[in-house]
């Protein structure tokens, strides 16, 4: 049947079959590059959108004591009015052992004693309808507390920034790889022209129109390229399928967590590469053949 | 009522297959290979073109089949002006005409039967269509045992008879071959020439050039003669 639909006939141009299994091995080596770029992009992102999510669910609050009231009173009293706001899950003071195990691994055991340690309490907002920072700092003034509510507004920026910077990078490595796998298709069309140019002679004086000459380039390139997507692409998934397995339900690190579904965003590579070379091939070979090859 | 396709008309047909007009041609500056050259091939004409070495003959096949521009002067195949074609237009007029090359240009990597569908394969044509053309003219040239085979496995004459198979397949109006004879002994040289006169009673435009005068006499075809360059008109 397959046969019948597509009969098989010598190809019109000669196998080169070195250059060409050197030309595979790059294009598979680079969308395996491309491949683990994209992935590690996707990961990044779910990791920032992780602890942006993380950050943007909590609040801390510095209490100061009034005069003639313990700092953990007045944490307290914050955590207690706090509780009672719409949008606030759960609000809890930090005692002094706690915050200063937060400080700890900055300014070491030793000096701690020493330190005017703040006063804080932990804000754990509704996910669905956080309450704004404005909010708790009108509730806490209104029941006549001198606090500072922090919504982690600058941390959240700044890993949000930078998911935004990492899925920057990604996108230009992958063109940058993309381009110089359609360099390499380029390059290899000309050479693969220049080698063979008594048979484009022949072909062209036997009535081959340019476009069909560039035609043969195009889809030897084109599939060789899909072919070779495809293996780079299939080891990029054994890669990625082994890190996942092997760091669990957190990927590699929390810091880069892979998810199973991760793995279909490599499925469009042989495509992609395929078509890149394709149209690589072609105009390379349109613009030789035009220069009056 | 029944409805009849029109006829051509004779204004409808080119009456001249090939005209060149004040054609010069040259390889550098300093050597002419060709120099006003005037010349028409009426439509199904058969002439053979004879000269020395170095005369013009193999230049002015290039002109013709295009793969060279004339330097001055004009050509025109077919009836239409080849010398300002854009590049578009050369498949065009290269499917219309039939090549034997001096060096055969066969391709080493196809098979024989391969060699010869190339033109039918270019034109568009179906492997199911033209395979019966193909093989048929693979037993008219003595070469139907040898289908499957490369080029580099035959012999010049085989080769030569490869090439002329080849030109001729796809029954062109122009035939255009140069020293198409010269690989293969005296008898295939005549069977070779008979199949030029087969196709050219069909109506096909045929130039053959040739040293190889005797040849050219027997045909009975109009005689063109070359000299360092120039058409000096038919040869005595």
């Amino acid at each position: 049947m397959i046969r019948r639909l597509f009969p098989e006939r010598a190809s019109l141009l000669p196998r080169d079959a070195g250059g060409e299994a050197w030309l595979a091995a790059l294009i598979a080596v680079l969308c395996l590059l491309a491949c683990l770029a994209a992935v590690g992009a996707v990961a990044a992102d779910r990791a920032a959108q992780g602890w942006a999510r993380e950050l943007r669910s909590e609040a801390t609050v510095q209490v100061r004591p009034r005069v003639g009231e313990t700092g953990a009173e007045a944490a307290a009293r914050a955590a207690q009015t706090l509780a009672g706001v719409a949008g606030v899950s759960e609000a809890e003071a930090m005692d002094r052992e706690a915050a200063e195990a937060l400080l700890r691994p900055w300014i070491g055991a030793a000096a701690l004693p020493d330190l005017p340690v703040p006063h804080l309490v932990t804000v754990r907002l509704d996910r669905a309808a956080p309450a704004s920072a404005v909010t708790l700092g009108r509730a806490l003034a209104e029941a006549g507390l001198d606090a500072t509510v922090d919504d982690h507004g600058l941390w959240r920026r700044e890993v949000e920034r930078s998911a935004g910077l990492i899925t920057l990078l990604a996108g230009a490595g992958f063109l940058l790889t993309a381009g110089a796998a359609g360099a390499a298709v380029a390059y290899a069309t000309r050479a693969g022209m220049a080698a063979q140019a008594g048979v484009i002679s022949i072909l062209s004086l036997n009535g081959a129109s340019d476009g069909a000459i560039a035609g043969l380039y195009q889809w030897r390139y084109g599939l060789l390229a899909a072919g070779a997507g495809a293996l780079g692409a299939l080891v990029a998934m054994i890669t990625v399928a082994g890190l996942r397995f092997l760091g669990g339900a957190e990927g590699i690190t929390p810091a880069l967590p892979l998810a199973w579904s991760d793995l279909l965003i490599l499925s469009p590579c042989p495509l992609l590469a395929g078509t890149v070379a394709l149209v690589a091939a072609r105009v390379a070979a349109l613009a030789r053949l035009g220069r009056g090859h | 009522m029944s409805v009849q396709p029109r006829r051509a008309c004779e204004s409808d047909v080119a009456t001249e297959t090939v005209r060149l007009s004040g054609v010069g041609f040259g390889y550098a500056a300093t050597h002419r290979a060709l120099r006003d050259v005037n010349l028409t091939l009426p439509a199904g004409s058969f002439h053979f073109l004879t000269g020395a070495s170095g005369a013009g003959k193999s230049t002015l096949l290039k002109l013709l089949t295009l793969a060279q521009q004339p330097t001055t002067g004009t050509l025109h195949l077919f009836g239409e002006d080849a010398t300002t074609a854009p590049r578009r237009a050369l498949p065009g007029f290269r499917r219309r005409m039939g090549v034997v090359f001096q060096d055969f240009r066969l391709l080493d990597h196809l098979s024989v039967f391969d060699n010869v569908a190339l033109p039918l394969r270019l034109a568009g044509r179906k492997p199911a269509d033209y395979a019966g053309d193909v093989r048929e003219m693979l037993d008219w040239v003595g070469l139907g045992d040898r289908m499957g085979d490369r080029p580099p496995s035959l012999s010049g004459g085989e080769k030569q008879r490869l090439a002329i198979a080849r030109a001729v397949v796809s029954k062109p109006e122009l035939i255009v071959a140069d020293e198409p004879t010269g690989s293969v002994d005296k008898a295939m040289g005549e069977r070779l020439l008979k199949l030029f006169q087969s196709l050219n009673r069909l109506g096909t435009t045929v130039l053959i050039a040739s040293h190889d005068e005797a040849l050219a006499r027997r045909s009975g075809a109009a005689l063109l003669r070359l000299e360092g360059g120039r058409m000096i008109g038919e040869a005595e």
